[in-house]
Formats: C-alpha cells, sequence, structure tokens
C-alpha cells in the first residue's frame, strides 16, 4: 500500500502514479454532488446545455452534508453511496470529470468508463463525517441552490483521506480485497 | 395506571434525537475496539481507525457521526398501565424529530411523494413508528437514526420450509456480499425469520436494537449467529469492503412462529454507525 499527497487538480502524471489500494491524501478543490445534482447536470447536458460548473479536469465528492453549525465550516460530511451515481457518470465523464469520491463499488459499465476516460474512482470512509468534516477548509454553493444539502458545493479539502479502489489500469479494490481476504474454507463450496 | 404526559415525550425524543446522531453506543465502540485488534489488512485496519476516530471527535464536538442522520425509526414498548396523557402520542413524536433535527443541525432526508416529486419535508418528518403493548407502567423509548445506505440493501424471501438453515445462510451470505461497501462495512447483520411477510422485517429491525455482545437467550438461535457471523466474516468483504477479516460486528436473530407452508426470511443490515439511544419514562 502506497501512500500519496496530491494537490488537486490531478494532472496526468499523478493519475498515472496512482493504484488500486494506495491511500491517497487530496488537497484543492473538489466539487460537492448527488443525486439530485447529477440528475441535473445530466439532464443540462442531454439538451446540449452547459453544466454549471466546468468539471473539466477535476474530481466530484458524493456528498450531502448536514447543516453547518453556527461558526463551523461544514457539518458531517462523509461519502454516500457512489451506486446510486452510475446512471449518470457516463456522460459527466465525457464532459471531461477525472474522478469521483464516493463510497462503495461501481457497476461494470462505470467501472470500464473510468478507464476508457482515464479517471480515478476514490473511496472514502463512509460513516466518517464528523472526521471528514474536520479535512473541509471552505464551502461554497456554486450551483443548484434550492437543492438543499444536494446543492453543488465547491469544497476545499486539505490531507483529506482517500483510497484508490478504480486506477486507469482496471484494477478494483473491491474484487482483489475480496479474491485476498476471503475464506474458502469456512464457506465450503 | 400511570400518566405519562406527551410534553415529556415529545422532549425525550427531541434529546434522543440529537443524542444518538452524535454518540456512538458503547457496545458498538467497544466491538469495533476488538475488530480493529483482530484485522489482519493493513487497508481494513487504516478503515477502522478512521471509524474509531470519528466516533471520538462526534462525540467531543457534538457533530453527527454521519452525514446521514437517517430515517428516524422509533420503537416504543408501552406499558399496558401506562396512560398517555395531554395530547397526541403521534403529534408528540413527529414534533420531537422535527425539533431535534432542526434544532441539532441534523440533516433533513425525508422526502414526500416517494415515486415522483420527492419533495424534502425539511425536518426529517415523519418518524417511522413501531409500538409493542407490554406488561408494567413505564414507556420505553428507543430512536435508531437508519441510515440509507445500509436500509437500501435490505432483503426479504420467502423459502420452502425444507430450505431450513442452510437457506437462510445462502440468503444471509448472499446478501452480505452483493451488498459490498454500501451499507458501510463492518455491519450488524439483523436478521428476522419466521412470522408474515411484514413482521419478519419487522423482527430483522427490531434485532439491530439488541446490544452487541449480549447473548441471544436461545441457545440454538445463539448457536446459529456465531455460526452466520464466522461464515459472513469469511466472505472477505471487509471494512468499507477494502477487504479484511471483519465484515460485520454481529448478527442478531429474532424468530416467531410461522405457517406450516412458509419460512420467511428478513435481513435488515445496520452499519457501523449503529446508531440507538434509548429512555425509559
Amino acid at each position: 500500500m502506497a501512500e500519496h499527497r496530491l494537490r488537486l487538480p490531478l494532472s496526468d502524471a499523478d493519475i498515472e502514479k496512482l493504484r488500486t489500494g494506495d491511500y491517497v491524501y487530496l488537497s484543492g478543490p473538489v466539487y460537492a454532488a448527488r443525486d439530485a445534482a447529477h440528475k441535473r447536470m445530466v439532464e443540462a447536458l442531454s439538451k446540449g446545455e452547459p453544466l454549471p460548473v466546468d468539471i473539466r479536469g477535476l474530481v466530484i465528492y458524493y456528498v450531502g452534508p448536514t447543516p453547518a453549525k453556527p461558526g463551523a465550516v461544514i457539518g458531517s460530511a462523509g461519502p454516500t453511496t457512489s451506486e446510486r451515481m452510475d446512471p449518470f457518470t457516463i456522460p459527466l465523464l465525457e464532459a471531461g470529470l477525472r474522478g469521483a469520491i464516493g463510497k462503495g463499488g461501481r457497476t461494470p459499465p462505470i467501472r470500464e468508463a473510468l478507464q476508457r476516460h482515464r479517471a480515478v474512482y476514490f473511496l472514502a470512509v463512509g460513516g466518517a463525517g464528523a472526521l471528514l468534516a474536520r479535512q473541509i477548509k471552505s464551502v461554497e454553493v456554486v450551483a443548484y441552490q434550492d437543492l438543499g444539502t444536494e446543492a453543488i458545493r465547491l469544497l476545499g479539502l486539505e490531507d483529506f483521506p482517500v483510497i484508490v479502489c478504480n486506477d486507469i489500469y482496471g484494477g478494483d479494490l473491491l474484487e482483489q480485497g475480496k479474491a485476498q481476504w476471503r475464506r474458502s474454507e469456512v464457506l465450503g463450496g | 395506571m400511570r400518566e405519562v404526559h406527551v410534553d415529556r415525550i415529545r422532549e425525550t425524543v427531541k434529546q434522543l434525537c440529537r443524542e444518538a446522531a452524535c454518540l456512538l453506543p458503547d457496545d458498538v465502540v467497544g466491538a469495533l475496539r476488538t475488530a480493529r485488534k483482530t484485522e489482519e489488512s493493513p487497508l481494513a485496519v487504516k478503515v477502522l481507525d478512521q471509524i474509531l476516530l470519528n466516533a471520538e471527535l462526534a462525540g467531543k464536538d457534538m457533530l453527527p457521526l454521519c452525514q446521514d442522520t437517517g430515517t428516524t425509526v422509533i420503537f416504543l414498548d408501552i406499558g399496558q398501565d401506562v396512560h398517555i396523557a395531554g395530547g397526541s402520542l403521534a403529534d408528540a413524536l413527529r414534533e420531537g424529530v422535527g425539533a431535534g433535527y432542526t434544532e441539532g443541525f441534523l440533516r433533513a432526508s425525508i422526502v414526500a411523494r416517494p415515486f415522483s416529486a420527492r419533495a424534502n419535508t425539511k425536518d426529517n418528518t415523519p418518524p417511522i413508528v413501531h409500538t409493542e403493548i407490554v406488561a408494567g407502567d413505564r414507556l420505553r423509548i428507543q430512536v435508531m437514526p437508519k441510515g440509507g445506505g445500509c436500509e437500501n440493501m435490505s432483503r426479504f424471501t420467502i423459502m420452502l420450509p425444507s430450505a431450513g438453515k442452510q437457506g437462510i445462510t445462502d440468503f444471509v451470505l448472499q446478501t452480505v456480499e452483493e451488498a459490498g461497501g454500501n451499507p458501510c462495512p463492518p455491519i450488524i447483520v439483523g436478521l428476522g425469520v419466521g412470522g408474515s411477510a411484514e413482521y419478519a422485517m419487522y423482527l430483522a429491525k427490531r434485532a439491530l436494537t439488541r446490544k452487541i455482545g449480549e447473548p441471544n437467550p436461545d441457545a440454538e438461535e445463539a448457536e446459529f449467529e456465531a455460526e452466520l457471523l464466522e461464515k459472513v466474516n469469511a466472505l472477505g468483504v471487509g471494512p468499507q469492503a477494502v477487504g479484511g477479516r471483519c465484515t460485520a460486528l454481529a448478527v442478531h436473530l429474532k424468530t416467531y412462529p410461522t405457517h406450516i407452508a412458509s419460512l420467511p426470511v428478513a435481513v435488515n443490515l445496520q452499519c457501523h454507525s449503529a446508531r440507538l439511544k434509548e429512555a425509559v419514562l
């Protein structure tokens, strides 16, 4: 397990050195968006309209935070289940997205599309929202304000811990992890 | 008859919502610490370290453990000698949840008109309420903020009675393996067997209110739970599905007599952020 500290946006060289299972601290800007924002972005693209934010070369974090307490930058802010974004991911990759942060695995067509578009999928630890919130230093709602917790936000990360799930070489952490740690002798068959 | 006023119920529910969202129960923290000690996968150890540190920080800052502060599931065990006075119980529960979520800076995650408009109700109401009438003159309120990621991985089936233990085992393993990282492992597996279609799922969810480490009072069920736990942890899914030894912290089984033609089996998964807070009035 290699460790890296990387600045966002990721360069081609950064993306090329990442391997499935690497532990990475990310610093810099990401867009926060989840189900409703994804749906709207893809609807805009399908009508030939521009996206409300320029995602080219950037990473999206699948998160819908709790409301910030007075004086706080953000509330609890861990990842949501990525699979729900799968129906919307390919058009965003085609529009230039280079990575995503979420929890849980991706369906095979998305894994292939990530590889084809040389984009990386990272896992953040689901349910670690209080810890992850500390690594978010700035927040600005930049689009779809009416969606509340689901609005698109620009987040400034600092040493935000993630794990490479899908690299550009076809690696998939969930499959590799299970293959390595499965105890067939207990499961039988 | 002993009177419990609805104002007290409303205030209690409000407080339970706020505390449940931020304070991980001791039994869950203990089970996570044990998992951290026995885990062999280096990546899984890093994940468990984050989860344990998260619980510490959330408690210290009174910040929600997870941004998904859940559907508010409330279990009420109402003593048959309790008289609820002063107004509507349903209103008190709804208002308690609404106040708890808005005043506690918890996320409102409930939408009305589920298949169409899906407009947020803004205060996480209405809660899901399960009541049981029990002996005595006390009212027990348990608040379980249940995350969407793990709830989405629930599964239900009615098997042929001949499927027996093997059929149940295969179904549990299939459910946990297919769920992968989505329910935020290490999970607690709630398993309801018997009853009817809707009751089996209630049993599965209610099984999640048992503390980890508190044994199943039925010896045969306790043995089955241990067998299932060993097998679930042999899947190799691991914390957050990065691969590892600890996929589940516990398997909790609840059963009920059922029809001669049926073997209902329900699985309700709980994430590692197994939030639950109770009060007895």
